[in-house]
This record gives C-alpha cells, structure tokens and sequence, in this order.
C-alpha cells in the first residue's frame, strides 16, 4: 500500500459501512458441478434491461448453448439453453420483485449435446469484441446482471483510462467469487489482458477484500507475471467492510474519484466488472460455450451440506438445496442473493437466474423478527450510510409525502445496501421507506414529464386551428 | 402450505442492538456516578434518584395511558430520565419536589410532544430547571460531602464553583475536586465516576467523544482566555454531567459529525458566558436547553452532502 501523500489517502477513504459478520463458512469448499436437472427453466427477463422473447417454439428441440430467447432492443442480453431436449412448455414465474416474466421450460434429455454454433468467435478488433460479448449472452454475474457488451461500450471512451475488477465479495456468506479467484485465476488475468487491449486502457486494479489473503497472493502472483510497461495489473487489497464492493464506494477506494449523483463509473474513467464475469469472458473467448452456467454459493444455517455448486441457469433452486443434501432445520426464510442486499423468495421453485450468485436458506436462529419502534435519533444509519445520506431526514419526507425534498436529500443515490437498517437500534424498515421513497420520486416525475408532453400536445393542435383559419 | 416462507424487505441481518439495550448501558455507565453519590452524600442520595425514578416511570406509563398510546416504559429512557435529574438535584431535597421534578420531566418535556425520540429539549433539564425556579432555596442547599450515611449537615455557602467565578479563592485542590469532595448536585461532583462512565458508553459505541471533548476543550480554552483558571472550570458545577450524558442525548442533539461539533462549541460558549457574566452560577443547564433548540438549525445547515454532490442545491429542505 503506497500512499504518496495525505490528500490521495484522505480521497481514498470511504465512509460509512458496518462490520456485517462474515461467516465464509464455504470459503475452502471446491466447487461441486451439480450434474444437468431433469427440466430447467429459463425467465425472459433475467438482466437489467427490455426482457428477451423466445426464439424457438414448443416442441422445437435445443442444444446446449443454443440462443433460445433474444430481444431487437439495445439493452439487453440473449438467452442460451443449458441442456439439450425439447421445449416442453412457456410458462410464466413470479419474480421475488413482485414481476411477472414468461418463461420457457425445457426438458432434458440427458445427452447434453452441444449446438453447433458453439465454437471460440473470431474477434480481430473492437466491433467483432462487442459482438462477441453480447453473443455470449453475459451480464454482470455479481449479482446486478447489467449487460455486459452495454458496460463496455462507454459514452466517453477515450476518457476511460481504468478497469476495475470486482472481487471484494463484500456480503457474509457469499464466496463464489473467492472460488473463482481460487480455482480460475489465469481465467481473471487472461480476461483483464483481453480487457486491456479492447478497451485500450492502461490500468487494471483487481479489488480483493483482506479477509481473503489467499486470493490476494494468487492474484498478485499472476498478476506480477502479465504487467509490462505501460499496462499495469495492480491487485488492490481492501478492509473488509460492507459494502466495499458496491460500485461507487469501490471506485472510490481504488482511485479516490467520486462518481456523482445520476452518472455512471464511466463518467469518471472508470469501469467496473465482477471477477466472475472476466473469467468468463476469457472462457468464451477460448471456447464459445455461452453463459449457461454458473457458480452459487449455497449455504445458510438450514443447509446440511453447505457449498459452491457449479448449477446449469435454469435450475429449479429446490434441487440445488437437495444436491447440498437438503435442509437440516426448517427454512424460515430464502434468500436469492446475500443476506444484506438478498431477495427473500416465496417459494424454493424459483430457477436459478444470470443474477444469482447465492441461495441461503436461514432456520429460526437467524431470524429477527422485532416490532420496529420509534426513531429515537441516535444516528447510527448516518454514520453508517456508505452515500452520505440522512435516512431520518428523508424518512419525514416520505411521510409528508414531500417528493421535491426526498430528491433534494438525495434519496435516489441510495443503493439499499441495507447499512442503516441494519444498525439501528430501533430495527426501523429503513431500506423498506428509501424504496417506497424512490418510488414515490418515480411516480412523480412520470407524471409531470406526462404533464408537459400533454402540454405541448395540447399547443399543437391550437396552431394548426389557427393556421386553417378556423 | 403451513409455515409459509418470512418475506421481509432487506437487509436479512441486524446488528443486534436495542433501543432497551443501549439504555440498560447508559444505566451501566451512570452506576460508577450513583455508588460516589451514595459514598459522598449518603444513603439520601439513593433515596432522591429512587424517587426521581420511580415518579418518572409512574408519569410515563399514566400518561401513555391516559393520551392512548402503546406502553414505552419497558425501552427503559423514563428510568434514564429518572437517574440524570436526581443527579442534578442536592441530595438534601424533599423526595416530594424530585417526584414533581420527575412528572415535570416525563409529562412536559417528553410525552406531550410524542415520547420518546420527539422531544426537543431534554427531559431532564427541564426538570431541573422547572425546580430551580420553583424551590429556589431547596435547590441551592448543598450537603456536605463525606459525612457518613446519616449525612444531614447542609450547607447553603457557594459552591466552589461560584467562589471562583466571583474571583476568590476557594480551598479545594483539584484533586478534590475531581474525585467529588465538594458541595453540588449528588450525580455531577464525581468526576472520576463520571469519565468512568463515558469511557464505557465511548467503548460500547454508544456515544462517539465528539461532543463531550469539544464541549470540554471549548470551555477550557474560553474560560483560559477570559483569565479564570480552566481546570478549576472543567472540574467544577455540572460540565462533566452535561457534557457526557446531557449534551449527547440522541434525541435533542444533532444526527450528523459536523452538526455534533457546532453544537459543542455552542454549548461551551454559553456555558462560559452565562458563568462569567450572567448572573446564575451555574451555565451548563441553560447552555444545553438554548442549543438544544437550535438543533433542527443546525442540523439543516450542517446536512452531509450526498456521495458525489459537489455543491449544495438551492431550496433544501
């Protein structure tokens, strides 16, 4: 760690944050591949973005790696089967979000065959990379699932000048990233090579949080090996403090630059991307075969046999808790994702998603079920908020139903990392009242941009009336 | 399906802290305070803060009660409450008055504004002060210190405190001074049970020392250049009390770091202005009560600005 001087350590500092406990209980568990299901069941919508329609129809029979579901519009992601069968069916799932998406169920057959079109892509420059990475369907497989040929394709893209490889892992629990780290790292170091030279950018820092020493050294050891003049691989060891691997609190404690409100990592020459995700780039690059798999972390204190499981997208999440030997004590919540940020499901019949990174299933120990009672103002959520806001604040704004205000005390910045709710003593649903906040915030700026386009409509028509001479 | 699946919105994890919890340890840390307040005025001491509580407690469960809202004695504050005004009062008052002093607190300046977390000023404050204009002459008869349990002796001479500030010479070392060998208010003369105490809320993160040290520096560095001595002023009258357990109050300080210190600094001045030139000795419990007023002020005008924000917008809330 070189610090040339105190204002460079002073920008590098990040406020805010709690010491959420760690509970890496999978950390030093090789990952398992979970042989393919009987059917998989793959969403439309599984990335930030326009969902997918189906490219093939019932009773058409797909090959692994075969593009299944795809969209015309530019955010999005193309959807490949995992197994080779029939399509059996289309179906509709109930999203944890509270969205419904179609769906399309496959049947395994058992022989896995692979599609044809599976085979390494001929990338010679810029255009054919982007190509290629939107063909193989990936999107930010940290949990976000941003389509990643949108990411690299940045507005200002002479003005970026850093890469940031994501590998804090910052949520308890959660160690598949690690497994990536440990299993594959020339897998990371070939892909931030790949980076490098497509998005012509001289620095590569790979962010690694110091509870994981192991992969620091293994990183850096390749890493040592890959940096020459003028393309540096730096591996960036940082506390490990929730949320340190959030975006912008990331960017910050990598290169002091501060990513304003509204704007993306690139508006300050920055691009951040999971560890996972570059490893699979580098995959896809050698052999063609799409995303249709990926590693999850399966653990929780109802798990018998927690572990890292290598799961075909589109397995149904019941079977992957009975191939970690099913649940030694009733499950009272699951979780898709980790437990600060994690989405608590209604049933285990959910498929595995490109977004999900984590199943936890918690017993009744791990439960906290306390009434929330009144905001006493001890400010614990203020200290702790990784984004400088004043959730009480903003709170009061929301009761009074003061949209102007909750934008102005910067309710959209929130990123619901969970900090606040999670140290206050009063176990107020803070997180809960930010989203209702920003929803509320939504609604009325949909509403007053619909105001003036009525508006303006409603101008048109008095000119041409005039101009008829009526 | 039975026992159907917990959906909640997330976080899925809690630190584990309660509002009962971080009271229970300001209890803890007021312990050191109440045992020296016992060994220094005698078992009367015990007497005037089990008043002050028990009416404290009464006040808060009749009127939730009474204005129909769900029951708060159990987060255990109205005890909190109860403590820190018996700690302002002589140990020598008639427990009818503390009782009076404790509805006072609870009635007035806590549940006629929503209870706890909705107060203002705080609590026990105003009780304090409600006293002292009441029974002026009760609250201004101190008992003299180590006298053994049957303490009875009282003294109605000026504390060292007032001896200073009108220049004479007061014959109490420091070291007197510090350990509470002095006439005052049974919770505030012990000053070493007092640091106790802040060093075990500083430890268990219920306090951050912001505040008590720049209200402390912020006195000692006025009361130096106005020519009195500082260490007398910093042991002396309820600075120690306030500063760690009254100025840092959750509810009547400000939320955010910046606003803690301007709120400090205030109290530090007020505390020496009202010492030096008003004509009450005593500056610690007006100095508090005046900036707690101004909190919402100052909270708006020392608001963080979001990540990334580079200036402040026009027309905040």
């Amino acid at each position: 760690m070189d610090i040339t001087n105190i204002k460079e350590w002073v920008s590098l500092r990040t406020k805010g944050g709690v010491h959420a406990p760690h509970r890496k209980h999978t950390a030093d568990c090789e990952t398992v591949v979970m042989p393919p299901p009987e059917r998989i069941i793959l969403a439309m919508s599984q990335h930030i973005g326009v969902p997918c329609k189906p490219v093939v129809k019932v009773g058409d029979y797909v090959e692994v790696g075969q593009v299944v579901a795809d969209s015309d519009q530019p955010v999005s992601a193309p959807i490949h089967s995992g197994v080779s069968g029939k399509v059996a069916a289309m179906t509709e799932l109930l999203l944890p979000g509270g969205l419904k998406t179609a769906a399309l169920m496959i049947e395994s057959d058992g022989e896995q065959r692979i599609h044809e079109s599976v085979k390494p892509p001929v990338v010679e420059n810029y255009d054919d990379f982007i190509k290629a990475v939107r063909a193989s369907g990936l999107v930010g497989l940290g949990g976000a699932g941003f389509p990643a040929h949108i990411k690299l394709q940045p507005r200002n893209f002479d003005a970026v000048d850093t890469v940031i490889v994501n590998a804090a892992e910052c949520e308890p629990y959660i160690t598949s990233d690690y497994r990536e780290c440990m299993e594959n790292s020339w897998d990371i170091v070939s892909g931030v090579q790949t980076l490098m030279e497509f998005l012509d950018t001289a620095r590569v820092i790979i962010a690694v949080e110091k509870n994981k020493p192991a992969a620091i050294s293994e990183l850096s050891r390749i890493a040592a090996e890959v940096t020459r003049a003028g393309h540096e691989v730096i591996v960036k060891p940082l506390p490990a403090r929730y949320p340190q691997g959030a975006e912008k609190v990331l960017i910050q404690a990598c290169t002091g630059r501060r990513v304003p409100p509204g704007k993306l990592p690139s508006d300050v020459g920055c691009i951040v991307m999971n560890v996972a995700s570059v490893a699979f780039l580098s995959r896809y690059l050698k052999t063609g075969m799409p995303l249709v798999d990926k590693r999850v972390t399966v653990d929780g204190s109802a798990i018998s046999r927690p572990k890292n499981v290598r799961v075909i997208i589109g397995t149904p999440i019941h079977e992957v808790i009975s191939f970690c030997g099913g649940t030694k004590f009733k499950t009272r919540k699951l979780l898709m994702g980790g437990p600060m940020m994690g989405l608590a499901l209604m049933n285990d019949e959910l498929p595995v998603l490109k977004q999900n990174n984590a199943i936890l299933a918690l017993s009744e120990e791990d439960i906290q079920l306390t009434e929330p009672s009144t905001c006493i103002r001890c400010g614990r959520c203020v200290s702790a908020c990784p984004m400088n806001l004043v959730p009480p604040s903003i709170a009061a704004a929301y009761q009074n139903k003061d949209t102007n205000a909750m934008e102005k005390l910067g309710v959209m910045t929130c990123m619901e990392c969970g900090c606040c709710t999670y140290s206050c003593p009063a176990h107020r649903q803070i997180v809960q009242t930010m989203r209702m906040g920003k929803g509320d915030v939504r609604k009325a700026a949909a509403a007053k941009a619909e105001a003036t386009s009525t508006a303006k409509a409603e101008n048109q028509p008095a000119k041409q009336a005039v101009t008829a001479g009526k | 399906m039975e026992n159907p699946l917990i959906i909640t919105s997330s976080p899925h994890l809690h630190c584990g802290m309660t509002t009962r919890g971080v009271m229970l340890d300001v209890l803890i840390a007021l312990s050191p305070a109440a045992a020296a307040s016992i060994l220094l005025f005698g078992w009367r001491s015990a007497a005037v803060v089990l008043v002050c509580v028990a009416s404290c407690i009464a006040a808060e469960y009749l009127s939730r009660i009474i204005l129909k809202r769900p029951q708060t004695v159990g987060d255990l504050s109205a005890v909190v409450t109860g403590v820190l005004l018996a700690f302002n009062l002589p140990a020598s008052i008639p427990l009818w008055q503390a009782a009076i002093g404790g509805v006072v607190a609870i009635v007035v300046a806590k549940q006629m504004f929503g209870g706890l977390g909705q107060n203002f000023v705080n609590p026990a404050l105003v009780g304090r002060i409600v006293l002292m204009a009441s029974f002026p002459e009760d609250m201004n008869r101190w008992v003299t210190p180590l006298q053994g349990a049957s303490g009875v002796d009282t003294m109605t001479s000026a504390t060292p405190l007032e001896v200073v500030i009108q220049g004479g010479e007061m014959n109490y070392s420091l070291q007197e001074l510090f350990v509470g060998i002095r006439p005052g208010s049974l919770g505030e003369t012990c000053v070493l049970a007092l640091i106790l105490g802040g060093l075990y809320l500083v430890i268990r993160r219920v306090i951050s020392p912001t505040i008590p040290l720049v209200y402390i520096g912020t006195v000692f560095v006025m009361t130096w250049l106005l020519g009195q001595n500082p260490f007398i002023h910093i042991l002396s009258g309820g600075l120690m009390l306030g500063a760690i357990f009254m100025a840092t109050d959750y509810t009547t300080t400000p939320i955010n770091k910046t606003g803690k210190i301007v709120f400090a600094v205030g109290c530090g001045l007020l505390t020496v202005l009202i010492r030096v030139f008003g004509s009450l000795p005593e500056g610690v419990s007006f100095a508090i009560v005046i900036m707690n007023i101004l909190v919402p002020l100052i909270e708006r005008a020392t608001r963080p600005l979001p990540f990334g924000e580079k200036r402040r917008l026009r027309n905040e809330r």
